[in-house]
């Protein structure tokens, strides 16, 4: 018995050293390598300050593939000043950051895709403003309409970082130049091509909604950007701030014009069945019928680049690409609806401000750039660096001076609209329900 | 992608961190869950040596010493249920009463909108249905099953089956289903082992997911599926435990198999019946993952703890979120109170 009770103290005492010592060696270096802070690459760095051994962390939507490519960006950036970035991307993410800045949890850092989310957290005070040099950074890259979305207030909160153009029309060119078809430059060629082509018994759309808990969200990019295209640029920006009521006429007109292609049953829904498979079809897979010929247009975001089948060559004289959705009347300049992160920060510490500052700088978004798939409003972005052809297209648009750019609507909304009522709302209206009850079931949420 | 050590150091650290915690936590406990009645043991013992040895009387057992005894083992349990439920609840209600942004106090409204807003009172009509369906058919069919297979040839092989979908996560089986009920158009190859079914007997494919009520009885099939197995089991064991002089008694009667069911085995396994119903409503009431992963509440299916999410944790609705889950609560109450009457009786009688 003493024996067997000597042993277990015995035991119990090496798990506690074991504890001790595992303690011992998970004391931090030095992150700083003398070697790379002396040398010239890194004279470019010096003024984001001393901070070396400091840690930033951050919190983004962003991971796997994309997530590696986001920690090489900053590499350099690391090296040079000494700044630990500790990067956490999440698939919870606008949900888990709603809890973890509640828990008293948050992280330095938090790329936000929805202004209206950003809004949210500076209402309740939980967002620190840019400091003087990163809202001077973000100032002299990027144009003045993107600053507005992270304003709030007359505060400015975070630098936009990537970006995307949803005004894009998928297509294969392959088939178009098989066919005859010619690339629509205007509404009325986009429709005449659509009856062409339903006219040989392919059904020209195709379109899919079904996203997760996300699911409506490829359908309100839809509406907003026909809310560009038969409204005026003011007129979006009143309906995304509710200065207009969201079952006012000016909506029910870019609603029934998009149910022109979408409720549309002749148009509808090319390789997948009638309008309502629309719902229930996934975003992912929406588009990949016009690798077989099933249908001809999708719709779609930029970024819906790599969603292709493996082996699908993205270029102009490739399998697909995609072109320009025409506006209904070209005087009125080139509108294009997009999206974006923002760089907003729960913490003001000089080495958070650091990073965010460069984040916001040319360096950093060529840095990006050099690694593949990447998009920003940036201006300082050299387009040699865009090697993907999709991408230089998108930052030729965003760098147009004709460009009319408006941010998505749903991500400028209150959470509750936004990505609640307004995304289930589509759904319902895919699924049947008139524009007007919808209409009026979306408007009746917003309070 | 290649694995990197040395990148995933931290991490390896981090886990090596996190199970000595957990070996010293759990040790410690084990060791003090070893030495402390020990203790109290050999004192006891030391105790009545003393006593007999000097011929005085036995000294009582004190009881407020055990009183201590108790509460030190209880305080662990106490501290946790508080930190993890008590503490929540409290704060879940009152945010019931507040605002969106939990600032302002507004009385019952949010309540008000749970009962007026017609997407919600259509949350509350499913969660309804839900509750009624799922331990009816469940149970039925459990106990159907049960009985059928009892005694029979393959009956371990037959309960296997039927059990196995219970080793399944809720979104696994979701997402097995919703492959089932998947669509493709007509004429083209179907995915869906339901609409392959309808195309072969010359039917077309119809979207089983778009259309209420249908797609929240469909949903209600992925939930029976997954506890019907449960059922089975404990009443299966229930229905061994029969005594046999009871059912050779009834033989010897010569009841008919419908009165040897109604008048011998129903009665007997009552208690195992309740504790089923009973779990698999409150289970049920419960349901989310379900319903998140085949159609996210949307087509008018969505549930009382899906829309909460939702509220609370999507659209920044603390308030509606907080009084979504403050009556989910309330109605598992009555179901909890019965139960644990159920249980006094038991024990008593």
């Amino acid at each position: 018995m003493a024996f067997a009770r000597s042993r277990q103290a015995f035991a119990i005492a090496g798990v506690l050293g074991l504890a001790l010592s595992a303690t011992a060696c998970g004391t931090g270096d030095d992150k700083k390598s003398d070697t790379a802070a002396g040398s010239a690459e890194c004279a470019a760095y010096e003024k984001y300050g001393d901070n070396d051994g400091k840690k930033v962390t951050i919190y983004s939507s962003i991971r796997d593939i994309e997530a590696d490519r986001l920690a090489e960006s900053w590499k350099q950036f690391e090296d040079c000043t000494g700044i630990e970035i500790d990067h956490e991307g999440s698939g919870e993410f606008e949900a888990q950051l709603n809890v973890r800045v509640d828990g008293g949890n948050a992280p330095d850092l938090a790329f936000i895709p929805q202004p209206g989310l950003l809004k949210r957290f500076v209402d309740s005070g939980k967002l620190k403003p840019v400091g003087a040099d990163t809202k001077k950074m973000a100032e002299e890259n990027y144009p003045a309409d993107w600053l507005k979305y992270s304003t709030v207030n007359g505060q400015f909160y975070g630098a936009p970082l990537g970006s995307n153009v949803k005004s894009f029309v998928w297509y294969s060119p392959k088939t178009f130049k098989e066919k005859g078809w010619t690339v629509p430059t205007s509404w009325d060629e986009l429709i005449k091509l659509s009856d062409q082509i339903a006219a040989t018994g392919t059904k020209p759309w195709c379109a899919g909604i079904e996203s997760g808990e996300a699911t409506g969200w490829p359908a309100t990019d839809w509406i907003e950007d026909l809310m560009l295209r038969t409204q005026t640029p003011e007129v979006y920006d009143q309906w995304t701030t509710h200065g207009i009521p969201f079952n006012d006429p000016k909506v029910a007109e870019a609603l029934d014009k998009a149910g022109t292609i979408l409720k549309n049953e002749k148009y509808v829904n090319g390789g997948f069945g009638g309008v309502k498979s629309i719902a229930t079809t996934s975003f992912q897979e929406a588009g990949v019928p016009i690798t077989t010929g099933k249908c001809a247009l999708h719709r779609q975001a930029s970024f819906y680049a790599n969603q292709w089948p493996k082996g699908t060559k993205v270029a102009e004289d490739g399998d697909v690409f995609a072109f320009y959705f025409p506006a209904i009347d070209a005087s009125k300049g080139k509108p294009v609806l997009g999206g974006g992160e923002f760089v907003a920060a729960f913490a003001d510490r000089p080495e958070v401000q650091a990073v965010q500052t460069y984040l916001a700088s040319g360096e950093y978004t060529n840095s990006r750039a050099k690694i593949g798939d990447w998009v920003s409003a940036n201006n300082k972005l050299d387009l040699a660096n865009v090697a993907n052809p999709i991408d230089k297209l998108s930052v030729q648009i965003l760098q147009d001076k004709s460009t009319v750019f408006r941010f998505d609507g749903s991500d400028l909304m209150p959470a509750a609209v936004g990505s609640g009522t307004f995304w289930k709302g589509m759904v319902q209206w895919i699924n049947g329900k008139d524009t007007k009850t919808v209409l009026d079931g979306i408007e009746g949420s917003w309070k | 992608m290649e694995f990197d050590f040395a990148a995933e150091q931290p991490k390896f650290l981090m886990l090596m961190y996190g199970l000595i915690a957990f070996v010293a936590v759990v040790g410690g406990l084990l060791l003090l869950l070893d030495v402390v009645p020990a203790w109290f043991a050999r004192r006891r013992e030391a105790q009545l040596v003393a006593a007999s040895a000097s011929g005085a009387p036995l000294p009582r057992r004190r009881k407020p010493r055990e009183g201590m005894f108790a509460l030190f083992f209880l305080l662990p349990t106490l501290l946790l249920l508080t930190i993890g439920l008590v503490a929540p609840a409290i704060r879940t209600t009152m945010l019931s009463f507040m605002d969106a942004n939990s600032n302002d106090w507004i009385g019952l409204r949010n309540y008000g909108w749970m009962f007026s807003e017609d997407s919600i009172v259509r949350v509350l009509i499913n969660t309804l249905v839900w509750v009624l369906l799922v331990p009816l058919v469940a149970t039925s069919f459990g106990l159907l099953y049960a009985v059928m297979v009892d005694k029979a040839r393959f009956e371990s092989v037959a309960k296997s089956l039927i059990f196995l979908p219970m080793a399944i996560s809720f979104v696994g089986a979701s997402i097995i289903w919703k492959f089932v009920y998947a669509y493709r158009g007509d004429g083209q190859e179907q995915i869906g082992l339901l609409n392959q079914i309808v195309v072969s007997l010359g039917g077309e494919p119809k979207q089983w997911l778009l259309d209420s009520p249908l797609n929240t009885l469909l949903l209600i099939v992925i939930m029976v599926w997954i506890q019907a197995g449960f059922a089975m089991v404990v009443l299966s064991a229930a229905i061994k435990a029969i005594p046999a002089d009871i059912v050779e008694a009834a033989r010897l009667d010569g009841v008919t198999p419908w009165q040897m069911f109604w008048q011998i085995t129903m009665p007997s396994i009552r208690p195992a019946l309740i504790v089923v119903v009973v779990t698999l409503s409150i289970a049920t009431l419960k349901v989310f993952d379900i319903v998140r992963t085949t159609t996210n509440g949307n087509y008018e299916t969505s549930v009382i703890a899906n829309e909460m999410y939702n509220q609370a944790f999507r659209y920044g609705q603390n308030g509606q979120g907080s009084a979504l889950a403050v009556f989910l609560f309330i109605l598992v109450i009555p179901i909890v109170i019965y139960q644990i009457r159920n249980i006094r009786q038991q024990r008593e009688g």
